[in-house]
């Protein structure tokens, strides 16, 4: 990769204007995108985005790279396919709540299952945005939307429980408000070999505003949101001065200095734990929030087992032909 | 009944069609299969025609659970598996309730009488055994305990009783071998091969197999053997192959002459799935086959396959093919190369899963939203099956579309002598593909077929990005202004309509001008150019046009519709082809003539149908 020319984020911004809500976070995460990929070393010819239908799906016709803007639901299977076909491609998928997780949950799950080496970012806005604010697979139970006039009655799923339980090896959640974090984020899953599957807490001013205020808000954030990172003690707090620890088989929030904790109580993130249950206990906190790389455990993915197989056989074949084919087994003259 | 008997001990015959029958767990298609192949190896042409239930193993002795298993071999060229039985082959009772009724009188009755026990007589429904009260006087009967003999063969091989009773239908096709001067030789090399890991095996079936040709040859009640004389096919050298074999393998042709790795999305679906079966054995030929979650992800992954620079195909049956509906309105509205194979069975919903069908034409032709016409293609015959697969995959390549082929479990699960093609054989595919970065935008067109070019990731100076959303002429973008979205409309229909330029005409067999023309498509193929041949041969004025180039039709059909007198399209179906003519070709006497019962055409039926026609009468459907 060393013959890669040095891009800045402009080289992949398309020549369409973006036509998202003004003050819509997707913005924020196009650019960081944008952002990312002159840092990842990969020629643009070389990078793909895909995408379902939804707000958040009309992203790859802002960017200067290859790009489908697919059917919805469909994104992570358009994908697949395209990995298979071309193995050393970068790939990267864009979808919604509703796009990945409703109708396209199937495809998602076994996307995950089967560590596809590619990017999957999901735009969660807990609301349908495209087709004008009906409630989502993440909406809340309760809220009132489009088509829950007095509350909805289906509860959530939580995107990172159902990615680890899918056999998620990537998983990452992070505030879609963040141009800077976000851009850190999407180097890292790009560099991780497998599956990546971010969850951007993403507001839609429209539609559902303030949905995610609690953990982005720049007031709010610092004791609603705890950033992991590998290595690192889980500290949070305005005062930096909250930890997360265990307390038997239950994840709790204490306070170094109160009741004699001290920082060494603090557990340390490891995103590499092959065993997912601290992983789905972090994933599942709803005070505070986590965010950040809360699972990263390599497996040769799918694409690379997929194509080694076929190189062996090939290699195995020695030679064959199309015409030993049509000649092998059983054949007979007739003269 | 000695007055059946003929007086000759050996005779010569034109054509045999044999119909073995028995339970699922008999091993008919094993044994019909042995019976084809060493015809065809000894000369004949050949046409099967398996018939199965969908219950993989149905309880012993029922009558749903019956599986059969037909072939015709002939010394000519023949194109069905043949529509009257020469010899019924019944392994038990309820084999011989649910056949005997396509078996003419005087022909031959083979059953294994040992199976005609009071629990199976029973389960097949009957109240007397049908082997003693005299109603099946009116055939040949051969009686032959075979259970019994086998076990007899086998006793000192130190096997069980079930293990032995497996090899009974070996004993039946040694005496079948024997009434029809078969050699076992190929047989015995199968086994060989077969089971070379296990020798006991190899034994007991070769032992059968001899036991049953010494048992037919003593038996007084057999009087006579028949020959049937190699048939005069081409010169060369050829192999059976089965439809969906065949349509594997001319992908992985049609691949290897456009220079593309091939791609197979699918979702495992009878009478589709033998064509992912074979694919996924044959990854040195770069082909990837990938099972993906459901028939979405199957064409989708085909659609990103397609667009990173594969011939990417996906292959069906008709439920599968209604979910994939929207992704092919997607692959037609970015304009990209691919095949979506639809091995038609008999629906509706669920419908008759191992029966075949031609009902899925108007879903093909329509089942999407939005004007978004695509190529529709069929194959005719099993090994017609390779020439339109690779013919399919052409028309997308080169003219960057979507392209529905048809097949249909008749010729999918049916096989015939195939005159090997091999690569040098076949014509080149000049995939459309970019070539200057200059100025280029995706949807630039070529000036005559209208095909836009291909570029795919990898290629510099090419990016771009497609979508499902209608789009600005020439450069691609989204674009929703009303005149650009009709000229849209317009131009992509046009595009199709252009393949006509680039297909055949439509042939005419028989007369070429006259009373009837036959107008059918796909896997009926067999039936009415048998039929049509015969009312010919006989001075009707009878010609056949069958279409294997559905959308577009191909450009001389006005002209051959307008020969004819009257027209009767004969489909397995209600009528689908019929309405599309009556709509694109209106003007015509058009009958129909059109069956639904799981069942292929045969050929006695259709030339009933002709007569009626020809002598208009009022044409009712069956
Ligand atoms: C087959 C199909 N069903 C329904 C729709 C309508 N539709 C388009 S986007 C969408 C939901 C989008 O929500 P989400 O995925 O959360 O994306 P967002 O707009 O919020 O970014 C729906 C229901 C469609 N385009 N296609
Ligand atoms: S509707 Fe919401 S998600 Fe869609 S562009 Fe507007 S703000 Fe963004
Ligand atoms: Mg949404």
């Amino acid at each position: 990769m060393t013959d890669v020319k040095k891009y800045t984020f402009k080289d992949f911004a398309s020549d369409q204007e973006v036509r998202w809500c003004p003050g819509c976070d997707d913005y924020v995460i196009l650019r960081a995108v944008q952002k990312a990929l002159p840092e990842i070393g990969r020629k643009k010819e070389d990078i793909v985005f895909i995408s379902g239908i939804g707000c958040s799906s009309r992203f790859p016709y802002y960017m200067d790279t290859y790009g489908i803007h697919g059917i919805h639901g469909r994104a992570a299977a358009i994908a697949t396919g395209t990995k298979l076909a071309n193995p050393d491609l970068s790939v990267w998928v864009i979808t919604g709540d509703g796009d990945a997780l409703a109708i396209g949950g199937n495809h998602t799950i076994h996307a995950i299952r089967r560590n596809v080496n590619m990017n999957v970012i999901l735009f969660n806005n807990e609301i349908y945005g495209l087709t004008k604010g009906q409630f989502s697979p993440t909406s809340l139970l309760g809220q009132r939307t489009k088509t829950s006039p007095y509350g909805n009655t289906q509860p959530p799923f939580n995107p990172g429980e159902l990615a680890i339980g899918a056999n998620g090896r990537f998983f990452a959640r992070i505030s879609g408000n963040k141009p800077k974090e976000l851009t850190a984020m999407f180097v890292q899953a790009e560099q991780f070999k497998g599956l990546s599957f971010i969850e951007v807490l993403q507001n839609c001013v429209i539609f559902n505003d303030g949905a995610h205020d609690r953990v982005n808000g720049k007031e709010t954030r610092p004791d609603n949101q705890v950033y992991v990172e590998h290595g690192k003690r889980m500290i949070f707090g305005h005062d930096n001065n909250k930890g997360l620890r265990l307390n038997g088989l239950k994840l709790e929030v204490v306070t170094i200095g109160e009741n004699g904790v001290t920082e060494e109580d603090i557990l340390v993130h490891d995103a590499h734990d092959p065993d997912p249950t601290l992983h789905l206990m972090l994933t599942r906190m709803s005070n505070p929030i986590v965010t950040g790389i809360i699972r990263a455990v390599e497996e040769m993915p799918f694409d690379e087992r997929f194509v080694g197989q076929m190189e062996e056989r090939i290699a195995a074949s020695k030679g064959i032909t199309f015409d030993d084919l049509v000649e092998s087994g059983e054949t007979y003259i007739l003269d | 009944m000695s007055n059946h008997f003929s007086h000759k001990s050996s005779s010569e015959l034109d054509s045999v069609v044999i119909r073995f029958a028995g339970d699922s767990g008999d091993g008919m298609q094993l044994t019909g299969t042995q019976f084809a192949d060493t015809s065809a190896l000894m000369g004949n042409d050949i046409a099967t025609f398996p018939n199965y239930p969908s219950e993989i193993r149905a309880p012993q002795g029922s009558l749903f659970g019956v599986s059969g298993f037909q072939v015709q071999i002939s010394d000519q060229d023949i194109s069905t598996p043949g529509d009257e039985l020469d010899l019924l082959v019944a392994m038990n009772p309820a084999a011989l309730k649910t056949n005997l009724q396509d078996l003419p009188p005087g022909k031959m009755l083979l059953v294994d009488s040992d199976a005609f026990s009071a629990k199976n007589l029973k389960k097949a429904g009957y109240t007397t055994n049908p082997l003693e009260d005299g109603s099946l006087d009116a055939y040949r009967l051969i009686a032959a305990p075979m259970t019994s003999r086998t076990k007899a063969a086998l006793l000192d091989l130190g096997m069980d009783s079930k293990s032995m009773d497996r090899s009974k239908n070996m004993f039946t096709l040694g005496m079948i071998y024997w009434i029809y001067g078969r050699s076992m030789d190929h047989t015995i090399e199968f086994f060989q091969k077969k089971f070379k890991k296990k020798p006991v095996v190899i034994e007991a079936n070769t032992r059968a197999l001899k036991a049953g040709n010494v048992y037919a040859e003593n038996l007084e009640l057999i009087a006579t053997t028949y020959q049937v004389r190699p048939a005069r096919l081409a010169k060369g050298k050829y192999r059976i192959i089965m439809g969906n074999q065949a349509t594997a393998w001319g992908f992985i042709a049609a691949a290897k002459k456009a220079k593309k790795e091939l791609f197979l999305g699918s979702y495992p679906i009878t009478p589709a799935s033998d064509i992912l079966h074979e694919l996924v054995k044959h990854p040195e030929f770069r082909v990837k086959s990938f099972q993906a979650e459901d028939e979405i992800a199957g064409v989708t992954s085909t659609i990103g396959a397609s667009f990173a620079g594969d011939l990417a195909i996906t292959t069906t049956s008709g439920p599968g093919l209604a979910l994939k509906g929207e992704a092919i309105g997607l692959a037609m509205m970015t304009e990209m190369p691919m095949v979506i194979v639809d091995v038609q069975r008999g629906g509706p919903s669920t419908g008759l899963p191992t029966k075949t069908e031609q009902s899925d034409l108007l879903q093909a032709l329509y089942g999407r939203n939005g004007e978004s016409p695509v190529i529709v293609v069929a194959a005719h015959s099993p090994s017609h099956c390779f020439d339109m697969a690779f013919e399919a995959s052409r028309l997308a390549l080169e003219h960057m579309t979507p392209v529905i082929l048809m097949t249909d479990g008749y010729i999918a699960n049916g096989s015939e002598p195939w005159l090997i093609k091999k690569l040098a054989d076949l014509p080149e595919i000049s995939p459309n593909i970019a070539k200057n970065p200059e100025g280029w935008t995706p949807y630039k067109r070529d000036k005559d077929s209208l095909a836009r070019e291909w570029a795919y990731p990898g290629m510099k100076g090419f990016e771009h990005r497609i979508g499902g959303l209608e789009k600005q002429m020439e450069t691609g973008n989204v674009n929703m202004q009303p005149l650009n979205h009709q000229e849209m409309v317009k131009i992509r229909a046009e595009k199709v309509k252009r393949v006509e330029n680039y297909i055949p005409d439509l042939e005419v067999e028989g007369a070429q001008d006259g009373d009837l023309l036959v107008v059918g498509w796909g896997g009926t193929y067999g039936a009415l150019h048998t039929a049509v041949r015969s009312a010919y041969g006989v001075g009707k004025k009878v010609g056949l046009a069958h279409f294997n180039y559905i959308n577009p039709f191909p450009k001389n059909t006005a002209d051959v519709l307008a020969k004819f007198k009257k027209i009767v399209v004969c489909e397995l179906n209600e009528g689908q082809l019929h309405k599309v003519l009556l709509a694109e070709h209106p003007g015509h006497n058009y009958f129909k003539y059109n069956k639904v019962q799981g069942l292929p055409f045969t050929v006695q039926e259709l030339m009933d149908r002709f007569d009626q026609v020809i002598a208009h009468e009022k044409v009712v459907t069956a």
